[in-house]
């Protein structure tokens, strides 16, 4: 049991795979390729989301914005496809990245040059980049038919019968992954997070690190607002709507610590999927939809206690008054 | 110990005039009155005493929550459930009035039900000793979850006329104040005594810029964060009961999205988000601001969401500015 503890990753692949079994043999067609293919592509944009807003918590930030930033860049990609369907779909992909990489910076400007508190930066502009979208369309909405072949069909192609929406979460996960254990900006990024006091002691400024996370996290937003966009087919000021707080659920789930400098790829990847797998389990378990809610509340609050317990084993108690103080500083 | 050489440890320097200017509260009856001042002028129908008092119904259920909420960030939490906790309370009234119950146990089942979300959430962060953000975030999702489960797309809509009458009409009738706004003043003066003037009061700050010093001193400090976050829950809950008195129906998607408004309006207050500095008359001058330009706004018939952009700004620029102010005035002399 500690071994599985201490070993998270781990043990939540194994919570999810008794979860899948489980629900296999209550329901046959769930244990389908087709199904298993739906749900990772259903998952894919919060596994996305879950990597970008996994690097700005372990600087010991918060980004409350991805979803806002996630609907205004999918709808100035999808306005683009509207006036210009026939452009290559790499320049609907280039426009949403591009948007979600400035409204980033945005963010990043004001946390990492002003020293403003990042909940209160992105409660901000949560509340901004969405109205924006009115702003721009007027309360208008894109419809699918408006936004061409090109613009749509592209998340709908499937390579080994998986959409090239997860294949491109693959290639961001992979480049995350490379990036936070083999670079030295990434690893710099444990160290911000972990005590900035002694990063700032061996040389890592805090400032172009937090810059940096708020692109990322901004520019992941922006790709997933096409995607998101493409994939549903319509674009308005209400899409993702609340979907923030399902993000940071994901990394809470996979042992991201809000507390900053603990969390890895393969984590916040499985709290997302542990996510996926509920919602897509529920239709087929016959539960109404209505539960999904309140399971993931149960689950979140479940993955806190199970993450807090695993941590406390790993700090070494040296004084009785060490506890109180490290108890009364939480 | 009178022999030991005397510590020159000099008392706080008089504060001048231009630290009183440049204080957060003066900055906001500046903007107040800009509000104000610019809605007159946008609108001939704002400073009308009927227009007005109809403005304190759509924000003082959620200025109540404010003042709770203000003092749970003063000790460096938060609690992000409080919507959640309306919808669940909302649920309980409304389920209550369903069975036939009578005025007095639909008024006492929302605080209530409340306190006891509020005990939940406070039980986490103190006894488990988990970060209350991510504690309120879960629990966000359970409270609603569980509204939405009992309700599905289903809405409560038999209120009995005297639940509804506290919610529509005027608790006085000249000036015109309605039950909300009333119970907000004064739970405001309650909440400025206690935080300004009481042991406890300097209590809380002293949790907030140091909890571990808190402690030391001897300060309960997670017997006041448990009892911050059941008050926090019983105004939630109170702020049900007015919000349902009012609308007359409980729906699923109940007071959805209220939590940053509260939170906006208690950072815009003032209430530094690390703990430990914020007044309650900041915290009521915002609500203020908020309340009088969403209203002035609405009035013109600005969209919603297009106001949710200009809050948005607000909130940033008025944190932002004085930060770059004070950058450039230090600049000056030096360079």
């Amino acid at each position: 049991m500690s071994f599985l503890l201490k070993h998270r990753e781990l043990a939540l692949s194994l919570i999810i795979a008794i979860m899948v079994t489980g629900i296999s043999i209550y329901a046959p067609a769930f244990a389908t390729f087709e199904n298993a293919a739906s749900v990772l592509n259903d998952t894919s944009i919060l596994c996305m989301l879950a990597l970008g807003q996994m690097m700005v918590i372990l600087t010991r930030g918060i980004d409350l914005s991805v979803a806002s930033n996630l609907a205004l860049s999918g709808m100035l990609s999808a306005s683009l496809a509207q006036n210009y369907p026939d452009l290559p779909v790499i320049a609907f992909i280039a426009v949403a990245i591009a948007t979600g990489l400035v409204l980033g910076l945005i963010n990043g400007s004001l946390v990492a040059w002003l020293g403003i508190p990042p909940i209160v930066v992105t409660l901000g502009t949560l509340a901004i980049f969405r109205g924006m979208i009115v702003v721009y369309g007027g309360g208008n909405q894109v419809n699918a038919s408006e936004m061409g072949d090109v613009f749509q069909s592209f998340p709908k192609v499937t390579f080994f019968g998986l959409s090239t929406i997860f294949w491109i979460m693959a290639v961001v996960a992979i480049a995350a992954w490379l990036f936070l254990s083999m670079t030295r900006v990434g690893r710099g990024l444990y160290a911000v997070g972990g005590n900035p006091v002694a990063a700032r002691y061996c040389g890592i400024d805090l400032a172009p690190q937090q810059l940096l996370v708020y692109s990322v996290a901004g520019s992941i937003s922006g790709l997933c607002g096409y995607l998101w966009v493409s994939r549903y087919g319509v674009a308005y000021s209400e899409i993702a709507s609340g979907f923030e707080l399902t993000v940071i659920a994901a990394c809470v789930i996979g042992g991201v610590s809000i507390a900053g400098g603990v969390g890895t790829v393969a984590g916040a990847l499985l709290g997302a999927l542990f996510l996926g797998v509920i919602v897509n389990a529920l239709p087929v378990m016959q539960i109404t939809p209505f539960w999904q809610m309140a399971i993931s509340g149960i689950v979140i609050l479940a993955a806190v206690v199970v993450n807090a317990r695993a941590e406390k084993r790993g700090v070494k108690l040296i004084l009785p008054e060490a506890r109180l103080a490290a108890g009364a500083a939480k | 110990m009178s022999l030991a050489p005397r510590q020159d440890v000099a008392d706080a320097a008089p504060k001048s005039i231009a630290d009183r200017l440049l204080r957060w509260e003066s900055i906001l009856v500046v903007l107040l009155i800009a509000v104000i001042v610019g809605n007159t002028a946008i609108s001939p129908y704002f400073l009308d005493i009927y227009n007005l008092s109809d403005a304190t119904y759509n924000f003082s259920e959620k200025a109540i929550v404010a003042l709770a909420m203000a003092l749970l960030i003063l000790v460096r939490e938060i609690d992000l459930s409080v919507a959640a906790i309306i919808a669940l309370a909302s649920l309980a009234i409304g389920l209550a009035a369903q069975a036939g119950a009578g005025l007095p146990v639909l008024l006492l089942i929302g605080p209530l039900v409340g306190a006891a979300c509020g005990a939940f959430n406070g039980f986490l962060v103190t006894r488990i000793a988990l970060p209350s953000i991510v504690v309120t975030i879960g629990t966000m999702s359970l409270f609603r979850g569980l509204a939405q489960v009992v309700l599905g797309d289903q809405a409560i809509t038999q209120y009995p006329k005297n639940l509804t009458a506290i919610g529509q009409s005027y608790l006085i009738k000249w000036p015109p104040l309605p039950y909300s706004f009333v119970i907000f003043l004064a739970l405001a003066v309650i909440f400025a005594v206690v935080l300004h003037k009481t042991a406890l009061g300097r209590k809380l700050y002293a949790i907030g810029n140091n909890p571990v010093a808190a402690r030391f001193s001897g300060i309960p400090v997670d017997r006041i964060r448990f009892m911050l976050f059941v008050l926090t829950g019983l105004l939630a809950g109170l702020a049900a009961v007015l919000l349902t008195a009012r609308i007359g129906s409980t729906r699923p998607n109940i007071a959805l999205g209220w939590e940053l408004e509260i939170i906006t309006a208690v950072i815009l207050g003032g209430v530094s988000i690390a703990g430990g500095s914020g007044t309650i008359p900041g915290v009521v001058l915002a609500v203020f601001i908020l309340g009088l330009a969403t209203f002035g706004l609405s009035l013109v018939n600005v969209p919603g969401i297009v106001i949710s952009v200009l809050l948005g700004l607000l909130l940033i620029v008025s944190i932002a500015l004085p930060i770059v102010v004070r950058r450039l005035m230090q600049k000056r002399p030096a360079g």
